[in-house]
């Protein structure tokens, strides 16, 4: 019971992670029908850029609180905006050129960028793994149970804490920019009908390249967390979170923002459970047979509405 | 072209210098968060934690680079109005070029067998070439076993590295636990590989284009790791090695008595074996080719082609299109099949290395890059990727990142391949070839 | 009112078709004679493709039964059928409303893969035929005349090796229509064919359609807006309104029918409902 708490928490932060990284691909595919292929390597950009910014700030564990979180928040901020420098230019340099042309070219033009991020950052800053020093130490207790066996403690960090609590609040945020603002609005639009949105004066050009830098925001959050959480990094991160990412958004229902979070949920819960009991070698074989489970089993997804096929 | 003043009437004939300077300012300010963020800076391992490394000038140079990239667009490229950049060809010319280049398309294939077939005879033709050789063929049996799911059914796989990598550890595995030769082998490597084909293919082929790609990937994936983890029967990440190498029709390729050199009567040497490999893989691919071929023209291999064009209208004509993609589905992974025995028996060694997601999509990019359905494209791609692979040979760590550049450029480029006309596979009077745009591309439009 | 046929082709019995709260074929009966050009016709959204998607099995029907019969009396209930079985086993083919060709391949190629199942016997699914046998060779000659005999009808023969999608669209109808034809079927169902056709293409139409109910024993059942085409050549028109029929007989009757007038007239709703009451009563006495 105690250890099913523990894999509980620990799965639950995970999950926040994906559900993170899956908004991205959620949005993108919402707007344009298109997997982004690239979006979990610009999630590892992020990271290695968070890892920059926190060895210049020459942040350490002995940091006080109020300046940790000081120059965490400065770090987000960097690693945000630079990631969305990234989406924003891959959308406009590969993917722009091929709108309208046949559905698959995006996709492959999506992995060439793919392949492209992981070997310039291999390239730029070494292929070896990035060890990162915890920053933020300690935890809450929650239970503690003695038996034969010794002590099994339950407890969760303050990192999770942070990762949960970060999560829930740009999520809220998101989701009131997708309700309430006029780009939420334009892009439902361009979701639903995008020549006619173009024919009711939005520029969907502008509205597709907003999406591609809201979801490399979240992604660049998503980094941080996966850097602050493992302390280690490395130039393939990317292809691995963002097939997992990706099932978590088919999984809740792709173009639902809700979904995408629940969907990250379910798919962290899972592989942590299947770490926790089964094998952890064959983690990620459980992550992508979740993926052809959802796919055929659930293609539109926990949230999603179901496609009628139109004859 | 004609008239001076209407041509200068025309928008952006004349630089807008304000417009110009504010676009290189812009892209200066992306290049510098781009590069200036991962070139400038880098961390390295220190005593007691990380280090910054600090690259200011390099960073510098790449931006600079970018920025001058982009005004020499601006004054040799976008300067000009649209339409006129490219010299206009007149359309009598244009039509005459396209019969040309139709007439060098239809002989270019004998052409390229002929001298696939003398090749290794050649004087200039060493050690290396050879290798090399054999290697851009393996590439092109893959690229023929993929086009027939990707180009023809218009399913796109990505995972098809697995059916490679089933039909390499196959042969390993059967010679090692059962004492197999190459040839009772290659047969089984293939069954195996359809066979397998078929079981991840059955539950997943009604998911549309994306997804199913994606699926395939995961399958792709999952083959990899199990072929990492079961340690005690593939070996693991140590792989399998002492594969048997394949013998003349019982000749072994060995110095000394009963081998193939003595039994020809041949003076001993080490490049008949290479040879020798060199036309076995010659003649796989060929095969596939004949099999490819042979099965367009048969009534699977147009419903293939029609269900890239429309499955919906295949399903009202009473075509069972799970079995259409299924038979695609087992053939192209047959051919994998083939291409990875012979890969096992060449290397004598193979861990699930070699079967990474970038080998699919190398596959993939030479099959696109071709021309999807094109045999001839797929030779033609796989000849400029494998060879611009060892042209970048020095430079081994940009390799992928120019191969992956290229794959983004070719594509936009042009979307439909090399070679992207399609030639009808039975006709009455006279054979036309179908122009790209008429073609559909697989699922999802 | 039931239009009598004697020997339907196609018999459909209390058809239900539910889309979530929408009710879009509602308690539909009504038969398709085996000779006859058989017209479903009403205003726009009166469920007449889902009627179709029913009947050729892309849809599965909420409720009732869909039955074929071919002249040996063979049966055979549509809505138990996957929809690839259905032209393959119970012999009923359609065309559709926005076309739908092979567009990349060439018009003998698309009537190729319309016989595409008895080619498929004929190369011993695919092992003989990829040896040559002699066999196959000959079935596949066969299947180029019935194609020459199908492009000849429809006026396509200097199109064979055409791509299907650069042939104008009065061509495409066509193509689709002898495509469909190559399947041999008993049933051939027509999804608005007149649609965007001139008058000179429309009529080509009609002798093709009448064409093929004279000389190949094939029962047609066509939704059409065209009241040229309906009237023209129907045997037996069906009128649907909301999902409900609201007519059935011949041209004649449904010429004077009030409802069909009061449906396509576009009466107020409460006035539909008197005028369909005092047919009932009508009927009824």
């Amino acid at each position: 019971m105690e250890y099913f708490l523990q894999q509980l928490i620990n799965g639950i932060t995970l999950g926040s992670i994906y559900g993170l990284i899956a908004i991205g691909y959620t949005m993108v595919y919402g707007i344009i029908g298109m997997i982004n292929f690239a979006h979990g390597d610009i999630f590892m950009v992020s990271s290695f850029i968070a890892l920059i910014v926190i060895t210049a700030l020459g942040l350490t564990i002995s940091t006080g609180l109020g300046l940790t979180i000081l120059a965490l928040i400065l770090v987000l901020v960097t690693a945000m905006v630079i990631a969305s420098v990234y989406g924003w230019t891959t959308e406009r340099l590969a993917y722009r050129p091929l709108r309208g042309s046949f559905r698959l070219a995006p996709l492959i033009t999506a992995i060439g960028i793919s392949i492209v991020l992981q070997n310039y950052i291999q390239i730029t800053q070494g292929a070896r793994v990035k060890p990162l020093q915890p920053i933020i130490a300690d935890g809450y207790t929650i239970m503690t149970r003695v038996d034969a066996n010794g002590e099994f403690a339950v407890q969760i960090s303050n990192m999770q804490i942070l990762i949960i609590v970060v999560t829930i609040i740009l999520m809220t945020i998101f989701s009131l920019i997708i309700a309430k603002t006029s780009l939420g609005r334009a892009q439902r639009a361009c979701e639903q009908d995008r020549k006619m949105a173009s024919l009711l004066g939005i520029n969907v050009d502008r509205t597709i390249s907003m999406t591609f830098v809201m979801g490399a925001a979240l992604a660049a959050v998503a980094g941080l967390m996966f850097l602050l959480y493992y302390g280690v990094i490395d130039f393939f991160i990317g292809f691995v979170a963002g097939v997992k990412a990706f099932t978590a958004a088919v999984l809740g229902g792709i173009g639902s923002l809700p979904g995408a979070m629940l969907g990250g949920l379910v798919i962290g819960l899972i592989e942590t459970f299947w770490s926790a009991y089964f094998s952890i070698e064959y983690k990620d074989v459980a992550a992508f047979s979740m993926l052809a489970i959802v796919l055929i089993f659930l293609p539109q997804g926990l949230l999603g509405k179901p496609e009628v096929e139109k004859v | 072209m004609t008239d001076s003043t209407n041509s200068d009437s025309r928008p952006g004939r004349h630089l807008d210098f304000g417009k110009v300077a504010k676009d290189l300012i812009v892209t200066a300010l992306i290049a510098t968060a781009i590069f200036g963020s991962t070139i400038a800076f880098r961390t390295v391992s220190a005593a007691g934690g990380l280090r910054l490394e600090v690259r200011y000038d390099l960073a510098f140079y790449v931006i600079a680079v970018v920025v001058i990239g982009r005004l020499l667009l601006w004054l040799f490229i976008w300067s000009k109005p649209p339409g006129t950049s490219a010299v206009e060809m007149p359309v009598s010319i244009k039509s005459g070029l396209a019969k040309v280049t139709a007439k060098v398309g239809k002989g270019f294939g004998p052409t390229m067998l002929m001298f696939a077939l003398v090749f290794p005879f050649l004087p200039f033709t060493d050690r290396y070439l050879l290798d090399l050789s054999i290697l851009i063929l393996t590439y092109v049996m893959l690229g023929w076993g993929l086009n027939i799911v990707v180009g023809l059914a218009g399913l796109l796989d990505l995972g098809y590295v697995a059916f490679y990598a089933i039909g390499a550890y196959s042969y390993a595995l059967l010679a090692q636990y059962f004492g197999f030769s190459f040839w009772m082998c290659l047969p089984l490597a293939g069954i195996l590989a359809a066979f397998w084909g078929i079981i991840l293919g059955f539950p997943v082929l009604r998911l549309r284009g994306d997804y199913l790609a994606i699926v395939t990937l995961a399958f792709g994936e999952i083959i990899r790791i199990v072929l990492l983890n079961w340690y005690q029967f593939t070996g693991g990440p140590d792989g399998l090695s002492g594969i048997p190498r394949p013998s003349f029709f019982g000749l072994p390729f060995s110095r000394g008595e009963g081998g193939f050199s003595d039994f020809f009567g041949f003076d001993y040497s080490s490049m008949h074996r290479i040879i020798f490999m060199y036309f076995l893989i010659l003649a796989l691919a060929l095969l596939t080719n004949f099999v490819t071929n042979r099965l367009r023209r048969l009534p699977i291999g147009r419903a293939w082609e029609a269900l890239r064009e429309d499955e919906i209208a295949c399903r009202s004509l009473g075509l069972n299109t799970t079995s259409v993609k299924l038979t695609a589905f087992a053939i192209g992974g047959m051919f994998a099949g083939f291409a990875g025995s012979f890969f096992a028996t060449r290397q004598g060694f193979i861990s699930p290395e070699s079967f990474t997601f970038i080998e699919s999509a190398l596959i993939l990019a030479i099959v696109v890059l071709g021309g999807m359905g094109s045999q001839v494209g797929v030779v033609i791609a796989s000849i400029a990727m494998i060879g611009g692979f060892e042209v970048f040979r020095e430079a081994e760590q940009f390799r992928m990142l120019i191969f992956g550049l290229a794959m983004v450029v070719i594509m936009i480029w042009r979307p439909r391949g090399l070679i992207s006309t399609r030639i009808p596979s039975i006709f009455l009077k006279e054979k036309k070839a179908v122009s790209a745009d008429m073609v559909a591309q697989g699922e999802g439009h | 009112m039931t239009h009598v046929v004697d020997d339907p082709v196609l018999t459909v019995e209390h058809l239900n078709m539910r889309f979530g709260g929408l009710l879009a074929v509602d308690d539909l009966s009504f038969d398709v004679g085996r000779r006859d050009i058989t017209a479903l016709i009403g205003p726009n959204g009166a469920g007449k493709t889902t009627v179709f998607n029913c009947i050729t099995g892309f849809y599965k029907p909420t409720e009732g039964r869909i039955t074929a019969r071919h002249e040996g009396g063979k049966t055979f209930l549509l809505e138990r059928m996957d929809d690839f079985k259905i032209p393959k086993i119970a012999k009923v083919a359609r065309t559709f409303q926005n076309i739908r060709l092979f567009g990349g391949m060439t018009v003998l190629e698309n009537l190729m893969v319309g016989q595409h199942n008895t080619l498929m016997v004929a190369s011993n699914y695919t092992f003989g035929g990829i040896f040559g046998l002699s066999g196959y060779k000959k079935a596949e000659k066969e299947a180029v005349e019935l194609a020459k005999y199908w492009m000849d009808q429809a006026g396509l023969t200097q199109r064979a090796d055409d791509a299907a999608g650069d042939l104008p669209y009065g061509e495409q109808r066509k193509l689709e229509i002898a495509r469909a034809m190559c399947t041999k079927p008993k049933l051939l169902c027509l999804d608005e064919p007149a649609a965007g056709l001139n008058p000179r293409e429309s009529e080509e139409l009609n002798k093709l359609l009448l064409f093929i109910r004279k000389e190949r024993d094939t029962g047609v059942l066509l939704i059409e807006h065209d009241m040229n085409v309906v009237m023209g050549i129907s045997d037996h028109i069906i009128v649907l309104d909301y999902g409900k029929k609201i007519a059935d007989g011949t041209p004649e009757e449904i010429r004077n029918d009030p409802s069909v007038i009061a449906a396509y007239l576009g009466v107020a709703d409460e006035e539909v409902e008197e005028v369909e009451h005092e047919i009932e009563e009508g009927a009824s006495s």
